[in-house]
């Protein structure tokens, strides 16, 4: 199972055909494990890394670090859950620290995300203070660096 | 600018005033060259080839290694060492002996750190070696062992080993070659270029033989941590054979290291130190800053290695199956990361097939004749290369046999 999680996770594109011949298990075992899995919620999508600064498309991205006051008998799932139905907020974590919740969020340009913090999450009740910091530039996302990959300098031939 | 006139023989370049060809000894004159050689030399004038024919990792040396290597740099580490090595790494390869093979060596005087496998290897020969000595050499084997015991004054006997026995070298096969000239014995599992291993039994009756016989084994695992099917068995740790025995190891295929020269040799007080001896007039010590590198790879390199080791694995079923799917022979190689399948079905020799292959189809492997006479008829096809670069070489392979 951790096997084939595994190769899912560096490349999704990989058939089952070849996977099964991979980790030792035939092509239909082991397209009912991935099924399996799927339907389990373990492998919850197959996703690619786009370096859009390349694809000549402007995204603007933010981390926004919240205060969060706690309403009585609700913890911090449900305000994180609220935030979350944004299509704008890409990511939100429940983080130690100073802060409560970290998000990312993704716009078309500063301003987009500056109204996009001020009208949509500072309004919201329970938060009581933002935190927003501009991304410059990411050299690496979800294990993967977006500048030039090292290749090994090998001969062509060695014994 | 060499580049350009690669081509062009030095002595159309500078006039010469003398032969220089005739001080070459003729020990060195009679030692062929590698086969390897050749096919390096074809494959430099293409472009787009994929490459099979690689003996090290496709893996870069994992980044807290290199790490250690550059902060070693900036601390001002540029010194020599002592002869044997930092004391520090001895210390570390003892402990993995213990914890590995259940072996115990003295870090301080029974554990040499050598600047790659071969030096330990060619030091070993020459520390054990008297003019005349047999050293009988398992075949296919890597292409080194040959020309060093030669080299060394001593004569290589070679021993053939088939497929039909896995490519193992079976206790009777060198009870068979023993003569009274017979001093060594070389092992080299996991195998380069089969991918064999052999079995702890197997390796018990070998033990007896060179038991009964008075020999010296020297033991190149250096492809240990690459088994996929159970784990390895370090020749020292069977009984009796720890002083009889100069295990050589090193960090090039176990941390993707190549390149950093780094191996180390262990044995009884007595062979080690014959063997520094040789290797403090010559190499003096090892590279400190690889040194510092290995130093991290034993303490915190353990995951890395497991991660690639895993890696290897995958590949190593992919490409079997796929040879044997296309009709290539292969047969399950349990170590190292090289496929050896057979292509006597193609009547072509290894070195034809390697030839054509890659001017037609352009996929360079290694004619299996490169290591020993029993490897004709065979390729070795490395897949220490990308998954992407496999599936592609495969589909080009199988394009090449179904036009023969």
């Amino acid at each position: 199972m951790k096997e084939i999680l595994e190769i899912l996770e560096s490349d999704p594109r990989i058939g089952p055909k070849e996977i099964g011949t991979m980790v030792g298990i035939t092509e239909k075992e082991a397209a009912s494990k991935i099924k399996e899995m799927e339907k389990k919620g373990i492998i919850r999508k197959y996703k690619t890394v786009i370096d859009w600064e390349k694809a000549g498309e402007e995204y603007v991205y933010a981390i926004i670090e919240l205060k969060v006051a706690l309403r009585e008998r609700t913890g911090y799932d449900a305000i994180a859950e609220r935030i979350a139905k944004f299509p704008e907020v890409r990511s939100v974590r429940l983080i130690s620290g100073d802060h409560d919740l970290s998000l990312t969020v993704r716009g078309k340009s500063m301003k987009d995300v500056a109204f996009f913090v001020a009208e949509k999450i500072a309004t919201l009740e329970q938060v009581q203070g933002t935190v927003t910091h501009f991304v410059l530039r990411t050299y690496k996302e979800d294990g993967d660096v977006l500048f030039e990959k090292e290749r090994s300098e090998r001969l062509a031939v060695s014994p | 600018m060499f580049c350009l006139r690669k081509n062009v023989p030095n002595a159309l370049l500078y006039p010469r005033d003398c032969t220089p060809g005739k001080f070459v000894a003729a020990r060195v004159k009679s030692i062929p060259p590698s086969g390897i050689r050749k096919f390096f030399d074809l494959v430099q004038e293409m472009d787009d080839v994929i490459s099979l024919g690689v003996g090290e990792p496709d893996f870069v040396t994992p980044w807290h290694i290199r790490e250690a290597c550059i902060y070693s740099l900036e601390k001002g580490y540029t010194s020599y060492t002592s002869n044997f090595g930092l004391l520090e790494l001895r210390e570390l390869i003892s402990k993995c002996f213990g914890r590995d093979y259940n072996v115990d060596y003295n870090p301080r005087n029974e554990i040499l750190v050598t600047t790659g496998v071969s030096e330990a290897a060619d030091i070993a020969f020459r520390a054990i070696i008297d003019p005349g000595d047999e050293v009988i050499v398992p075949e296919p084997c890597y292409v080194s062992y040959k020309p060093s015991v030669y080299l060394a004054g001593g004569e290589p006997v070679p021993v053939s080993t088939d497929q039909e026995n896995a490519f193992r070298v079976t206790a009777e096969q060198i009870e068979k070659s023993i003569t009274k000239k017979t001093k060594a014995l070389v092992l080299s599992y996991p195998n380069n270029p089969t991918g064999a291993v052999m079995r702890k039994g197997d390796l018990e009756e070998i033990a007896d033989v060179v038991n009964e016989n008075d020999l010296v084994v020297i033991s190149d695992e250096v492809y240990g941590k690459l088994t996929y099917n159970g784990t390895h068995t370090c020749f020292s740790s069977l009984p009796r054979m720890r002083d009889r025995t100069i295990v050589l190891n090193g960090f090039s295929k176990s941390h993707a290291m190549t390149g950093l020269r780094l191996g180390y040799a262990a044995g009884s007080e007595e062979l080690i130190g014959a063997m520094t001896k040789i290797h403090q007039y010559s190499m003096l010590c090892a590279p400190i800053t690889a040194q510092m590198g290995a130093i991290e790879a034993l303490k915190n390199g353990d995951g890395e290695m497991q991660k690639m080791v895993r890696e290897y694995d995958r590949r190593r079923r992919l490409v079997v199956s796929g040879l044997n799917k296309m009709g290539l022979d292969c047969f399950e190689p349990e170590g190292a990361f090289y496929a050896f399948p057979s292509i006597r079905s193609t009547g072509l020799t290894s070195e034809e097939f390697a030839g054509r292959l890659l001017k037609e189809q352009k996929v360079a492997v290694v004619p299996g004749s490169v290591f020993g006479d029993c490897g004709e008829g065979y390729l070795r096809c490395s897949y220490a290369t990308s998954h992407e670069e496999l599936i592609e070489a495969l589909a080009r392979i199988k394009a090449f046999i179904e036009k023969l």
